[in-house]
């Protein structure tokens, strides 16, 4: 929540002070009103301190000039995270019919600059909002996730474009792509959940595939959380049992000796809803579970014994009559 | 030599904890590969460092304390970035001052209070700075800020204004049931948390500002288990907390699908280093020490309540204590006083604050009438316990409710929630 770096101030050589700019000289800057006996008082840069005096004489002034609007290109780059910036500047841009294609280049250059800050994402979204124009939006937010494959404002920059403009066609190529760099590209994985949720939907013939497509995956690397939780992401809304597949997956990777801890939760899952569909076999079934967890809480997810043990817990004394999962 | 058996970080088996890339390597796992070399050699030097000092790992309160009430007057000019948190940096500051158990003099609260004062707008809720527009995030700092304060004297709680601050509130929400961060800004669960947050502190929850908004929340839990920013997003940390604390201070509960969520924040903590990530396959970072560590007070108080109760632990969450106390204590305390993200990061307030309230949950086990106490390291390292939902000491929440609990719902709010 709190991403800025506070080891490099930025300092611009070029900058011009007020008393140098003729332009100003009708306005009567507002110095900041800490009180009395302020606390947390940033040192400002000399710079800072002037933009902001000058920020705040033309918010109380409502002033909507194109001086004002070239302050806030000031004010947001010495802070890019000041809101109260971002707004006046729209409140600017709409007042004096500003190009909004040139804005979103600008704000363009401040993301690439800034791609983990609120503010300027809020900024481009209500920009394209305004401009009803999406053809830019796929490319860039591309560009911004080559750097960082996760970031989370650009994707979800992307959910609100592909949901707002209905370009859900190409999602699934760009995500599948993705995925083959990056296996454990988390949010590439939620993202294919996002697209075949709010398209196709998860029909009998989709989770067959996407059965597939993740198990293809987990074969490649079982210990990679991310194609396990889709997996059963996939199932979400239905039973692992009503795709008997699963469980049979799970035991042939058992049986290769792969212990991978997300694989083990996986077959106790399976256990679990056999238990909660009443079917056959229920004491073996539950002693396998619970067998299971302690596998998990004493050899191959020690980290996690109290989880594993509080599962074991809770299976033996729902299904079971004896209530002994804890060993 | 020491006795190194106590900790899980010098354990024999340690090594077999390394990140299993099964032959896969991708950017992923070179990334985390990198980190955990570097907590690695943390957990080394350590081990060395018990045989002179057995009473390690030691928690550095003095330097701490010393970071902290520097930043509570003063910042260097690479604070500009932060300011228009100002109101955050108060409570990060304040309330890793409340766990150290250091003590504010009057006149600086009064100070502080008064400060946090010229941030609030006219119109109602506080801004990240004085003169600046009211946003919801500063909101939440700024009354969770005077809560502390309010140990030292309540009359600090006259700062807000109350009735402004419903109808700020109300202005923020949205036909879906959530709240914009600011005029023209954001929507997402953050605002969700901070303004269901200060209006349960200051009793002014009413049905007409709680309607619908669990119906949000309800949207942003994913398939993975955790909460998102926004419906469709991928699960996250910071989220989730804001997510299930939210649906604790509504009574909504029954809304979140608990075993899912459990599973998804037992499984963020990591293998080898012991802290937590904030999302599936990404790196630890310590301030997800507070925000995926107090999920399991939270999900443990929840379950109490439910028939699942006899098999919840009456000594332990459902984390491991021990190895989160282990990477704050020695791999996030930076040389100079304040903690970090991990090894390597420059220090701030933000994750001071958060690996303390981390340490803190990691520490103390209540549930209900019953309490444990797990201590890593020096016995000095115990830190005040907090109430998880607010992420305020207990006595902090007390003296809201003690304050706001006889105060009348604002007029024009007809019925409370
Ligand atoms: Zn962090």
């Amino acid at each position: 929540m709190s991403e800025c770096n506070v080891d490099d101030a930025a300092s611009n050589e070029a900058w011009v002070p007020f008393k140098d700019r003729p332009e100003w000289r009708d306005l009567k800057p507002i110095p900041q009103d800490d009180g009395p006996d302020p606390v947390v008082q940033i040192a400002y840069s000399e710079q800072f301190r002037e933009v902001y005096d000058y920020f705040r004489a033309i918010i109380a002034a409502d002033e909507k000039s194109e001086r004002a609007l070239s302050l806030t290109k000031e004010a947001a780059e010495l802070n890019p995270a000041n809101y109260s910036v971002w707004n006046y500047r729209r409140n600017i841009l709409q007042e004096l019919n500003k190009d909004l294609k040139e804005e979103l280049k600008y704000i363009s250059q401040v993301i690439e600059d800034n791609p983990k800050n609120y503010q300027v994402w809020h900024h481009r979204r209500v920009i394209v909002e305004w401009l009803e124009d999406v053809t830019d939006e796929l490319k860039f937010t591309e560009k911004i996730l080559k750097e960082d494959a996760k970031n989370y404002h650009a994707w979800q920059h992307r959910q609100w474009c592909i949901q707002q403009f209905s370009l859900w066609d190409q999602e699934l190529d760009y995500v599948d792509r993705l995925l083959k760099e990056d296996l454990r590209n988390n949010s590439a994985w939620n993202q294919r959940h996002f697209i075949i949720k709010n398209t196709t939907g998860y029909t009998d013939e989709i989770i067959k595939k996407e059965l597939k497509y993740s198990q293809d995956f987990i074969r490649k690397a079982p210990n990679n959380e991310s194609a396990w939780n889709y997996m059963k992401g996939v199932l979400q809304e239905r039973k692992l049992f009503d795709f008997p597949g699963v469980l049979e997956f799970c035991h042939e990777l058992y049986s290769k000796q792969i212990r991978s801890p997300f694989l083990i939760a996986c077959m106790i899952d399976c256990y679990e809803e056999m238990l909660e569909l009443g079917k056959p076999k229920k004491e073996e079934t539950l002693q396998k579970a619970t067998q299971l967890c302690n596998e998990l809480a004493e050899e191959h997810d020690t980290l996690r014994r109290e989880y594993w043990q509080y599962i074991a817990r809770s299976l033996a004394s729902k299904y079971g009559a004896d209530v002994s999962g804890d060993s | 030599m020491a006795d190194t058996s106590r900790f899980r970080c010098l354990s024999p088996l340690f090594q077999s904890l390394l990140f299993k890339d099964d032959d896969c390597p991708t950017n992923t796992s070179i990334e985390q590969k990198a980190v955990e070399e570097s907590v690695l050699k943390c957990y080394r030097t350590f081990r060395s460092s018990l045989d002179i000092y057995p009473d390690m790992p030691f928690l550095d309160r003095e330097m701490h304390t010393d970071f902290l009430t520097k930043g509570l007057q003063t910042l260097s000019s690479s604070y500009e970035c932060l300011d228009s948190s100002r109101p955050w940096l108060c409570y990060w500051i304040l309330h890793s001052l409340e766990l150290l158990e250091v003590i504010i003099p009057e006149e600086r609260a009064l100070a502080i209070a008064n400060f946090l004062g010229k941030c609030q707008d006219p119109e109602g809720g506080f801004g990240g700075g004085p003169m600046q527009f009211p946003h919801l995030a500063p909101t939440y700092a700024a009354v969770n800020a005077l809560c502390i304060l309010a140990n030292v004297t309540n009359k600090v709680f006259d700062v807000i204004n109350r009735e402004k601050l419903y109808n700020y509130l109300m202005r923020m929400k949205t036909k879906e049931g959530a709240f914009k961060m600011h005029d023209g800004g954001e929507v997402d669960i953050r605002g969700v948390y901070c303004a269901v947050s200060v209006a349960r502190l200051t009793n002014i929850l009413t049905k007409e500002l709680s309607d619908g908004v669990a119906d949000f929340i309800t949207r942003c839990q994913t398939y993975e288990g955790g909460f998102s920013g926004y419906p469709g997003l991928e699960a996250h940390g910071g989220y989730t907390f804001c997510g299930i604390a939210a649906l604790v201070l509504l009574n909504h509960t029954e809304r979140c699908d608990l075993r899912s969520l459990l599973r998804w924040t037992a499984n963020r903590q990591t293998q080898l280093e012991g802290g937590f990530q904030g999302r599936t396959n990404k790196l630890v970072d310590g301030c997800y020490s507070f925000w995926q560590g107090a999920t399991f007070p939270i999900v443990h108080m929840i379950m109490c309540t439910d028939d699942d109760d006899q098999n919840l632990s009456a000594e332990r969450w459902m984390f491991h204590q021990e190895a989160l106390q282990e990477y704050i204590l020695i791999c996030c305390q930076h040389s100079h006083g304040g903690l970090i993200d991990k090894p390597g990061k420059a220090r701030d307030h933000y994750h001071t604050c958060y690996c303390l309230s981390g340490l803190s949950v990691a520490q103390h086990f209540i549930g209900g009438s019953l309490s444990n106490e797990i201590i890593i390291g020096n016995p000095q390292n115990r830190l005040r316990p907090v109430q998880p939902v607010y992420n305020l000491s207990l006595d902090s929440v007390m003296m809201a409710q003690k304050y706001f609990g006889s105060l009348k719902l604002p007029s024009g709010a007809a019925n409370k929630c």
